[in-house]
């Protein structure tokens, strides 16, 4: 038998015009996944691409695989249940910071405390898109927007902070417009046996622009982000002359060179440590004191729950046998009327 | 039934050392006592062994919604109501012939409901100053005359079963705790029932403390041999097996019927069955019950939420599962918006709602039936979907297997109405043959050639189940508006009108396969009884008892509460009138006078208990009068 050639990027796009803004992050990031889907050598039949309201929420629309534009928030639950009964289809689930922070938020932390095998990319650009523009979840405090006019009053939820809470077994950031970096990141929550979340910087170039330009401008680039790189040390700046330290409890920025650290005193990543503590650290280095992380902070490997759902099944089978509905029903104390 | 089968005292007049056995037709019993006797257990011992000896029966538990409320008081009173007999009969009674009352409080509730001359057996030990305060009684009723009338049996069951166990290393709490066992042993004596299947289950259920077993099967034991020697009661009572259709049978209730409902569904379908749910009063037993059912592939998912639990179906539903989600009103409230997508994205999917007293939290543990107009209506937008209802606990089965049908047949969700009393309450069902089970199977679409996700079956205007890994199947669904036929976004003006016509009459034309209603008694004439979901054991019986005082009156249920049966409307016009007893205001009727201009009489209940036969009765009596 002929095997069927590779699949390519145009094998995953559908026939439906896009209808994102001109300009939007979006575009970026389904190209990113279009590119990563066809090195998995996954068939397109499995691929379920699962979205909640929302801007990020129309993706599966533009993917040549199953697809389910579901409702506000709740992705999340619906792919829990399409994986604990169809373990063998890949389920991705596409959110934003309105639909997986607000109104989803207590779906997105218990599917990552229960390890499902779903992976979770939470489009964040900090605003309201679909609804024309009202603060988020993620709005910087103080952020004027349609709702806010004198400037929003409430801290802003840290995403990956949230999911390391939550327990999420793999925790990973990334930037719509560094493809490279989207397609690698992606490529490693594909390989993830247990949840991924991935939060993705998206520009909303009509509602919030340039909400990550700080560390996107080419002279920031170096500057405001560092790049996690598994057995590598936190160094980053635009001389690489600057690196992250472990001090005490705390992270800490360094000078490296004359006078200062070297790079033998810079934190080595390792995003498979059981512990979450050192990811914990990195979610919470935020600008302006520190350099914005990019890359996984954490992925370590325990049982997904649609494995211990089958395995329980297959052990109840094995001790009682498969289910006889005959012997079910007639079950209990009964009595015969002639 | 009425006058003729309440308890006469045969014995009255005669040596009380005879105790001659009379022969009952039909009896109601009721233990009552403190959420913390054991009530709930007692009865259910007393109906099994009932079951096991033949009788047929219905039962009605009414437990308080705290789990322990402050001991003694009015609030904290566990009743369980069992009606036995020697025929077919479908309501647990309107009152009882036999009352026992554990403590002051019990009999405060439920003295009452109590039959003129009926039976009351009371511990007298409980009966203390503090006690009666709890009860708020300013006078002990056993010393002020408040029970003549009543044939009262005063006995000291804490004390008598204090000393019954003195010999077991056991301290006295544990001691008191036994006190129900020494009630139903009484029973037991009183209505001439063996004991040995309560032994059974005492040692299986204490197996692992062999000393609790031991001193509850001496409590029973002491009870039974109490009534024996001491002659306490005047007479025991004799109910003969009922003549029931020859057949297997067991005693179950609502919520365990629906649950295997949903198993032989399942098997019947060949398709994996996967249950979303959240923990909701009272339907949680119906999770507990399937979480059990592991080795017939059942996958049961106790989400976050209610949203989460439908949505997780729904998901499963896409996936070729048969998705299915349980609750309640406040639940079904919740779970509305993931209804709709299920409504949009055609998938089947199974909605049980056990339906409890409402608004908001209302009444968590009593019944009621006022969700109808949230299930048919509680959604935005124009949001037909099947909506069946279950009419006794054994019915509870064959609805569960019904809606199932429908949901995989028509590609739709389906709101299954059960309620607390269905839920909670049992009767012997005649267990059905698998083979006479219907044949659910359904094929996943699987052929590429022409496919596309809202091309319709032309006969029932479902779409195909077109599941994910099928090759060459690939495509989108979701809440947005389908174009026809392609199911791509759309938001064309006529494309709109056309699909919500063509939802509307996917679901209209699941009453073209329904079998005709059956009218019980004449087809036409000057009233019809019309009934919906667990009025129908009252309905019937008040129906039975007019047409035994010479009235004409018909009967009819309907199962199908959307779309209504094609036939409904004629049979209502070959009536004068038309009653329609509700645990609501009048839900139904709303529906059937907006639908077809008929005037249906409302006879309207909503205290959290279902009907009584007699307060049917009267209905019907008044309007034939009138
Ligand atoms: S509103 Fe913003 S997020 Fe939405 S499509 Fe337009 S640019 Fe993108």
């Amino acid at each position: 038998m002929a095997t069927a050639p590779p699949l390519t990027r145009k094998d995953f796009q559908s026939d439906q015009e896009i209808r994102w803004c001109p300009g939007c992050g979006d575009y970026a990031i389904l190209k990113g996944l279009q590119t990563v889907l066809p090195e998995l050598g996954i068939p397109r039949e499995k691929i379920v691409v699962i979205s909640g309201i929302g801007c990020s929420s129309r993706l599966p629309y533009y993917m040549e695989t199953f697809g389910f534009h579901s409702i506000h928030g709740r992705a999340p639950a619906v792919a829990t249940g399409l994986k604990l009964t169809r373990p063998d289809l890949d389920v991705w689930v596409i959110t934003g910071d309105g639909d997986a922070l607000s109104i989803g938020g207590n779906h997105l932390i218990h599917a990552l405390r229960r390890n499902v095998g779903i992976k979770i990319l939470l489009f964040n650009n900090r605003i309201y898109g679909l609804t024309k523009g009202q603060y988020s979840p993620t709005s910087e405090l103080g952020k004027k927007t349609g709702s806010t006019p004198f400037g929003s009053l409430d801290a802003p939820f840290n995403p990956l902070a949230l999911a390391l809470g939550a327990g999420a077994t793999f925790v990973a950031r990334t930037v719509d417009i560094y493809q490279k970096h989207l397609v690698e990141v992606l490529r490693q929550a594909a390989a993830h046996q247990g949840s991924a979340f991935v939060e993705i910087y998206q520009n909303c170039n009509i509602f919030n622009d340039r909400a990550f330009a700080y560390m996107t401008d080419k002279d920031n680039r170096d500057e405001q982000a560092v790049y996690l790189e598994h057995g590598k040390p936190l160094i980053f700046g635009n001389e690489r002359d600057k690196g992250l330290r472990l001090a005490g409890t705390e992270l800490e920025v360094v000078e490296l060179g004359t006078g200062g650290a070297s790079e033998a005193d810079c934190l080595v990543w390792d995003a498979h440590r059981s512990s979450p503590n050192l990811a914990w650290l990195l979610a919470q280095a935020l600008p302006p004191r520190f350099p914005t992380p990019l890359g996984v902070l954490r992925s370590v490997e325990t049982e997904p729950l649609e494995q211990a759902v089958i395995e329980q099944i297959e052990r109840a089978i094995d001790r009682q046998g498969n289910g006889s509905l005959e012997t079910l029903l007639h079950a209990g104390d009964t009595w015969t009327v002639s | 039934m009425s006058t003729d089968t309440s308890i006469k005292d045969p014995a009255a007049g005669t040596e009380r050392a005879e105790r001659p056995q009379a022969r009952l037709s039909d009896v109601v019993i009721r233990f009552a006592g403190d959420s913390g006797d054991g009530m709930q257990l007692t009865g259910t011992q007393f109906t099994n062994t009932s079951a096991l000896v033949g009788n047929d029966l219905s039962t009605l538990p009414d437990f308080p919604a705290e789990i322990r409320a402050p001991a003694g008081t009015l609030p904290g009173v566990s009743a369980f109501q069992v009606r036995i007999a020697d025929y077919d009969i479908h309501t647990p009674g309107d009152a009882p012939d036999v009352l026992v009352a554990m403590n002051p409080a019990a009999l405060k509730t439920n003295i009452g409901d109590l039959k003129r001359d009926g039976i009351l057996i009371v511990n007298t030990n409980e009966f203390s100053k503090r006690n009666l305060v709890k009860a708020k009684y300013e006078h002990n009723p056993l010393e002020d005359g408040s029970l003549d009338g009543y044939r009262v049996y005063p006995v000291e069951l804490t004390r008598l079963t204090r000393e019954a166990l003195a010999d077991l290393e056991l301290d006295n709490r544990s001691r008191d705790r036994c006190k129900n066992f020494f009630a139903l042993g009484m029973c037991y004596w009183m209505f001439s029932r063996p004991l040995d299947n309560t032994i059974a289950w005492l040692e299986k259920k204490f197996a692992a403390k062999p000393i609790l077993a031991e001193a509850n099967v001496k409590a029973l034991k002491a009870g039974y041999n109490y009534c024996d020697i001491t002659g306490v009661f005047q007479n025991r009572y004799e109910v003969e097996p009922a003549r029931l259709a020859p057949g297997l049978y067991r005693n179950i209730n609502g919520n365990s019927a629906l649950s295997l409902g949903l198993v032989a569904a399942s098997r019947r379908s060949g398709l994996p069955l996967f249950l979303g749910s959240y923990p909701i009063t009272p339907a949680s037993t119906i999770l507990h019950e399937m979480a059990r059912y592991k080795n017939f592939g059942v996958t049961t998912f106790q989400a976050e939420d209610e949203i989460a639990a439908v949505c997780a179906a729904i998901g499963a539903a896409f996936g070729g599962s048969l998705g299915v989600t349980t609750t309640s009103g406040p639940g079904l409230a919740l779970k509305s918006e993931a209804i709709n997508l299920a409504v949009m994205t055609e998938l089947p999917l199974v909605v049980c709602n056990i339906q409890r007293g409402g608004p908001s939290t209302g009444l968590p543990t009593k019944t009621e039936q006022a969700d109808l107009l949230q299930a048919l209506f509680g959604r935005n937008g124009e949001s037909p979907l099947a909506v069946v209802a279950a009419a006794s606990p054994s019915d509870c089965f064959d609805a569960a297997i019904e809606a199932c049908r429908i949901a995989l047949t028509h590609m739709v969700p389906v709101v299954l109405l059960s309620d607390g009393y269905l839920a909670n309450g049992s009767e012997p069902w005649r267990v059905p043959a698998v083979e006479d089970l219907p044949d659910l199977r359904v094929e996943h679409a699987s052929n590429p050639e022409g496919f596309a996700p809202y091309r319709r079956d032309p006969k029932t205007l479902a779409r195909p189940w077109a599941i994910p890994g099928t090759p060459g199947l690939e495509h989108r669904i979701g809440g947005l508006e389908k174009e026809d036929v392609t199911g791509n976004v759309s938001y064309d003006p006529d494309n709109h009108q056309r699909m919500v016509e063509l939802r509307a009459a996917k679901v209209a034309r699941i009453a073209d396969e329904l079998p005709p209603l059956e009218v019980d008694g004449e087809p036409g004439g000057r009233l019809l009884v019309l009934g919906w979901g667990s009025t129908l054991g009252a309905i019937t019986g008040a129906v039975n008892l007019a047409r035994e005082r010479g009235l004409q009156v018909s009967r009819l249920h309907l199962r199908h509460l959307n779309p209504l049966p094609n036939d409904l409307e004629e049979i209502l016009g070959r009536f004068d009138r038309v009653l329609l007893p509700e645990m609501n205001t009048g839900q139904l009727a709303l529906v059937l006078r907006g639908r077809y201009l008929v005037d249906v009489k409302t006879l309207s209940k909503v205290q959290g208990r279902p009907f009584t036969r007699g307060e049917i009765l009267a209905e019907i009596e008044s309007m034939l009068e009138a």
